[in-house]
């Protein structure tokens, strides 16, 4: 595939790469530790992706397959786009498939396959700061971190439980990086937060509006923050994928009707299809049809 | 026996204004100081140079470590301060809004230095908060309750409470009374001195009332623009005032 | 590797198509060119170089075609264009002293050396919708002044800094170089150079706001236009191989400086102090409100209180960009359906666990939860009593 006249493969110039790529390596060096970086100005609106573009380009080489998801689809309009612009400006080689994927970029998703370590996980990341919602201001949340203050998160946490008698986040669930650093894991389910820790592959995340870049380094220790008592868990569904029939995957519910009427299906299209392929079938599976 | 706090020395100026100039003192475990003065004497600029709020332009607080013995509080990081302050330090506000979340329960509010210092037995926690409510006289039944619901008296108590669950071997306290009511005032300060006693605390109060400075003070500061004018035994400076100004504050009481 | 082109990819091209028809109209009309635009849309022009942080009127006036007319995606476009171009060099500072001037007024003296000058500006217009610009007209220019206006237009702000009264304007210590806000990420505490980067390129709307709420008592600003000045500047770079400053073209820029009221402090004597605004091209209300966010943000330095939105450089510098905050705002719009799920299914919990709680305390009452608000009431009540 031609890559696109009048511009650098991937987009980004080499000095602008360089430079993220130092930043990455600076928080590869530190995990979970949001290292600031000069986010560009990329041909796609803030908070689409912009960060996790940025480390793409920034580590993409011609040899590298692309995977890109977005709610755990590779069809869904944005991860289609993102992957049209590097297919566009770098002329890599994409897929949908997991195994296959060298580098995959996600949003709000981590792939149910397990990874490898041959292989890279780029993150969306609209927020990157986990204290955030807490202290608003960066000078402040800049000192609790560098003190490893977390009594604030705890004390939040604490309050959910006496509030709903659980802790009320099911999603960018906050995480302890390597037993020190307190991160945001962007806005994936609490169901993939499992899934971060100790993964043979290398974790990047890109926030581009917010400017940071952070990392969690292959085999990496990742808790989800949690009490003794009230131990940290997974969302489980009552009923398997309509489709393919799994029990362990993350269930995006679909609406029918107007009557009530729904079903549950595989946020990973990946996943959902290649069990389908493999035989695997659900409540609502197509009947077998003559082959085509 | 060995000085908890040592002060020398302490100055502070802003601008031509005069914050602190030379104050020195020793405390003692289980000693409880009281810093006397009007308004604008230097009694509160003192309260926050020795809890490290504002740095010195001169002088030295040394504070005992254990195992470190007395350390010049300046040389430490500031990871090791705030440590102290959350652990082996209690500040209480006199608006109790500045010393509390408002926006979280009460139970939370006294739970926030357990978990800070590595508590994560949520039972365990809110077990340990509920005792607290009880000893300062909440009904723990309102652990699950915002502070904002609580009368002044109330948030006051439950102030302290969240200052001492870590069991602290030091409390500045910034006029803990002087918000409220003379009924409620009364009440708190039997409840401070019954607490002060049973735990064994050392404390620096701030207090332009004299009869706080009674009740609670084993010894007694009396600062005047920034300086001590006069210090001793609480009864002894009380009943037979030396200095001047002394004297002046003590009869001007007398009189109301 | 070959890609199937996806039902996404597709939908997506065929919006490209309907987006392009759209923006063009009724094809019966005249198709408007980018030098239409830069002609007679100049202000329009002059907002998209300022928040679009490049001073090219061509290609503002294209963005300004492409995005039909949308302000906000306009500047977008041409920061999305400017982050790819190489730096060749950096300007030397423009002296707004020597500015070719063509309008220039101050609210704090009747008159002043060199005078005041109206130029053109829609200030005394009336207002009235002028039917007669249904049809193209001949416009004539005004006569021109007996005398030229003078080569030096001293600054109103300098004019009172000889007195003392006026705050020195002086460099930080050590007079560092600038930060990039276009290659460094903003960090706080944010010093006055990069303070100001952001306002320039913030959004007008949102400055505007925010000046706006310091008049209004969130911030005690008591502004006054000290001067508002507009025209043409010389750009000059010094090339490494020539090693002394030339003229590489002028730029329009807009220039208000506002002198405010301060108090003094213990250290200082009581004085006036500036806000200053900058923009590209003929943008008065941009330069206005830059300068009284300035003066506000300037609170903490000057040991004023900060009380007001538009003290906080945390809150204002990180809100003032419009690429951020559209980026931001419109991404709601992608897919959050594995959030919402997650969100879904606590709901559902809540809700049992709601219902559950509900028979619990109306049969034996709950001491967690819910011992009722009127009991308390009473008890804080007599406290204070």
């Amino acid at each position: 595939m031609n890559t696109v006249a009048g511009y650098n493969f991937a987009y980004l110039d080499e000095q602008t790469k360089r430079m993220i790529r130092r930043a990455l390596l600076k928080a590869v060096a530190i995990p979970g530790y949001q290292v600031p970086f000069g986010s560009r100005e990329m041909p796609l609106p803030y908070g689409w992706g912009t960060g996790g573009i940025q480390v793409t380009a920034s580590i993409l080489g011609r040899s590298d397959v692309l995977k890109v998801i977005d709610q755990g689809s590779d069809d869904t309009t944005n991860a289609v786009n993102i992957r049209r612009f590097f297919a566009q400006t770098a002329g890599v080689a994409t897929t949908d498939s997991t195994g296959e994927a060298s580098i995959i970029q996600t949003r709000h998703r981590i792939p149910e396959k397990p990874l490898g370590e041959h292989q890279i996980m780029v993150y969306q990341v609209p927020l990157p700061e986990p204290l955030g919602r807490l202290e608003p201001r960066e000078a402040v949340t800049r000192k609790l971190h560098a003190l490893a203050d977390y009594g604030l998160m705890h004390v939040k946490l604490y309050e959910d439980i006496a509030r709903y008698g659980h802790i009320a986040s099911t999603y960018d669930y906050p995480v302890l990086v390597n037993g020190r650093y307190l991160m945001a894991p962007s806005p994936i389910p609490k169901f993939d937060n499992p899934k971060l820790h100790m993964n043979p592959a290398l974790q990047l995340f890109g926030a581009g509006r917010e400017k940071r870049v952070y990392a969690i380094p292959p085999y990496t220790r990742v808790e989800s923050l949690d009490f003794e008592d009230h131990p940290f868990s997974v969302q489980r569904w009552d009923e398997p994928c309509a489709l393919c029939g799994t029990a362990d995957s993350f269930l995006d519910e679909v609406v029918l009707d107007d009557a009530g009427g729904r079903m549950f299906v595989c946020s990973d299209s990946d996943y959902c299809k290649t069990r389908q392929g493999a035989g695997h079938t659900g409540s609502q599976s197509p009947i077998p049809a003559e082959a085509t | 026996m060995n000085p908890l706090l040592r002060v020398e020395g302490l100055s502070k100026r802003f601008g031509e204004h005069i914050g602190c100039a030379d104050v020195g003192f020793d405390l003692y475990p289980g000693e409880v100081l009281a810093v006397v003065g009007e308004s604008g004497s230097g009694k509160s600029t003192l309260l926050k140079l020795l809890s490290t709020r504002l740095a010195a332009d001169a002088g030295h607080v040394r504070y005992q470590i254990t195992g470190r013995g007395l350390v010049d509080l300046a040389e430490l990081s500031e990871a090791e301060r705030r440590w102290l302050l959350r652990t082996d330090w209690g500040f209480v506000e006199q608006n109790p809004r500045d010393g509390l979340r408002m926006n979280v329960s009460a139970g939370a509010n006294v739970g926030e230095r357990l978990m800070a210092t590595g508590a994560r037995h949520y039972g365990q926690i809110r077990a340990t908060a509920s005792d607290w409510l009880a000893r300062v006289e909440l009904d723990p039944a309102r652990l699950d309750e915002l502070p904002t619901g609580f009368s002044g008296g109330m948030q006051q108590r439950l102030q302290i409470a969240r200052n001492l669950v870590t069991r602290p071997r030091l409390v500045f306290m910034d006029e803990p009374t002087a918000g409220l009511d003379v009924s409620v005032q009364a009440r708190l300060l039997d409840l401070m001195r019954e607490l002060v006693t049973d735990l064994g605390l050392a404390a620096v109060i701030v207090t332009h009332d004299l009869a706080v400075a009674r009740l609670l003070g084993h010894r007694l500061l009396v600062m005047r623009r920034g300086r001590v004018v006069e210090t001793g035994l609480t009864d002894q400076v009380l009943d037979d005032p030396q200095h001047p100004y002394t004297q002046l504050l003590v009869s001007s009481v007398l009189q109301v | 590797m070959y890609v199937a082109v996806k039902g996404g990819e597709t939908a997506i091209l065929n919006s490209h198509e309907l987006l392009a028809a759209a923006r063009r109209g009724d094809e019966g009309v005249p198709e408007i060119s980018p030098a239409q635009i830069r002609e007679q849309m100049r202000l329009g022009v002059a907002r998209v170089m300022s928040e679009g942080a490049l001073y090219d009127e061509e290609l503002a006036a294209l963005a300004l075609k492409q995005a039909a007319g949308d302000q906000v995606e306009a500047i977008f476009l041409l920061r999305a264009y400017r982050t790819t171009l190489p730096r060749f060099g950096y300007s030397l500072p423009v002296d707004s002293g020597r500015m070719n001037i063509r309008r220039r007024i101050s609210a704090a003296f009747k008159d002043l050396p060199g005078g005041q000058v109206l130029g053109p500006t829609y200030d005394y217009t009336q207002r009235l919708l002028d039917f007669s610009l249904h049809a193209p007209a001949a416009c004539k220019l005004p006569p021109c002044a007996d005398e030229p206006l003078p080569a030096a237009m001293p600054r109103v702000a300098d004019l009172l800094g000889h007195e003392g009264l006026m705050e020195a304007e002086l460099p930080p210590a050590g007079d560092p170089a600038p930060g990039d806000l276009s290659r460094e990420p903003l960090r706080f505490p944010a010093d006055r150079a990069t303070r100001l980067q952001n306002l320039a390129r913030g959004d007008e709307g949102f400055l505007l706001a925010m000046g706006y709420s310091t008049q209004r008592g969130y911030a005690n600003s008591h502004p006054f236009a000290g001067e508002i000045r507009m025209g043409e500047v010389a750009l000059e770079i010094v090339p490494e191989e020539l090693g002394f400053p030339i003229a590489i073209g002028e730029i329009t820029l807009t220039e208000c400086q506002m002198i405010n009221q301060f108090a003094g402090s213990s250290t200082v004597p009581p004085q006036f102090t500036r806000g200053y605004g900058l923009a590209f091209g003929e943008a008065e209300r941009k330069a206005m409100a830059m300068a009284l966010v300035d003066r506000a943000l300037r609170a903490a330095e000057l040991g004023e209180e900060v009380v007001a939105p538009a003290q906080q450089p945390e809150f204002v510098l990180s809100h003032s960009d419009n690429v951020e905050a559209s980026g931001f705002v419109q991404h709601l719009k992608l897919p959050h359906y594995v959030d919402f799920q997650s969100e879904l299914e606590l709901l559902r919990k809540m809700r049992k666990r709601h219902e559950g709680r509900k028979k619990v305390s109306v049969t034996e009452g709950n001491p967690l939860f819910g011992t009722g608000g009127k009991a308390h009431t009473e008890i804080a009540v007599g406290e204070n009593a």
